[in-house]
């Protein structure tokens, strides 16, 4: 519902991550988005193409990695990947789980093309 | 190739401001709570009961987002509550650069409690950190049963759950037991609170609780 803006800091934080002047060698720049971060990877990635649309960067293309939900059960210690919601742990029925990981929303690595090496 | 490997948080920045409003707030020593639900739960009718029910012992103010119009803020304004609007135009949830701004408008001094009332919308503002200390979340029953489970982020990152217009329930398909397993089976730690803004049932349960709290 706000992927816009979610592009729009994605965009920012490479511009302050990439050595100046190599913007336009952006690639690919990989992100882990977690299930429940309330992001949805189709319209991100729509987004962040208009985004770039004719700046320096339009080159760059998102590469996401999905994050499922990971429970943890407080009874057991048992850890297993849920899809859907029905939190209860699949070792032991326990109902107290806690989520370990899913809330992701972030940006693990930028890739440059060699400028050197593309002009051949 | 060249490969910049950088792991940062997207909404990193917005983490940094809500960090700092907290900061201020517990400085002051004032009880903040963000409330979220979909449009229409009860969000504004609830700080109505609520100021009726503490504005006289406590110091209350309110920060209303809403996406057009000051309508709540008028509505809350009629209680004597200093209230602070902010209009995102469009924008499906509030964040913590918004309420820095609208919070420089209020006198922290003498605030015991402040309630930021989240645009309507049970998706996106579960994500956005505010620097509030609990997050408030209103499901009516007309809304039905099934929803903690359909919007799980919301209700794990929720502290609190207000289950307002019990009222309605003779006339609506919302199973009371299942609503709370749901949302207990999402988030075993939810304070779970049964109201109506209609009769009032429950008010007293949810504002004595905000006493403690706010002590
Ligand atoms: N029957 C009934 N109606 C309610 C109750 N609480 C709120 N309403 C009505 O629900 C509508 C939306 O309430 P409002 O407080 O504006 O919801 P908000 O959008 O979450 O701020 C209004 O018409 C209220 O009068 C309740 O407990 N019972
Ligand atoms: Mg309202
Ligand atoms: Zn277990």
């Amino acid at each position: 519902m706000h992927e816009l803006g979610i592009a729009e800091n994605i965009l920012q934080i490479v511009r302050q991550s990439v050595p100046e002047g190599q913007t336009a060698a952006v690639r690919r720049i990989k992100l882990r988005v977690g299930k429940l971060s309330g992001v949805v990877a189709e319209s991100l990635d729509f987004c962040f193409g208009v985004m770039i649309g004719d700046t320096d960067m339009n080159r760059a293309g998102l590469d996401i990695e999905d994050v499922p939900v990971t429970s943890k059960c407080r009874e057991c210690g048992n850890a297993f990947a849920t899809d859907d919601f029905a939190f209860s742990c699949p070792a032991c029925g326990g109902n107290s789980i806690e989520v370990v990981s899913g809330r992701e929303l972030e940006i693990v690595e930028i890739e440059l093309a060699d400028e050197s090496g593309e002009q051949i | 190739m060249s490969v910049i490997t950088i792991e940062r948080k997207v909404l990193e920045k917005n983490e940094q401001i809500a960090a700092r409003n907290r900061q201020i707030f517990q400085e002051h020593g004032i009880f903040v709570l963000n409330l979220v639900s979909s449009p229409g739960a009860g969000k504004t009718s609830i700080l109505e009961k609520t100021f009726q029910e503490l504005r006289d012992e406590l110091n209350i103010a309110v920060v209303e987002g809403d996406v057009q119009t000051d309508l709540d803020a008028q509505r809350v304004a009629r209680y004597g509550v200093p209230v602070i609007q902010i209009v995102t135009s469009g924008g499906c949830h509030l964040e913590a650069t918004l309420v820095q701004d609208a919070v420089g408008n209020l006198d922290l001094k003498e605030l015991d409690i402040l309630f930021i009332e989240n645009v309507g919308n049970l998706v996106c503002p579960a994500n956005y950190d505010l620097g509030e200390a609990l997050k408030v979340v209103v499901l009516s029953t007309t809304e039905g049963d099934d929803k903690p489970l359909k919007y799980p982020a919301m209700f794990l990152n929720s502290s609190v759950l207000l289950i307002n217009k019990t009222d309605l329930i003779p006339y609506v398909n919302c199973d009371l037991n299942r609503l709370r397993n749901n949302a207990l089976q999402i988030n075993p730690s939810l304070r779970i609170f049964e109201i109506s803004c209609f009769t009032g049932a429950g008010i007293p349960e949810w504002c004595n609780w905000l006493r403690k709290k706010e002590v």
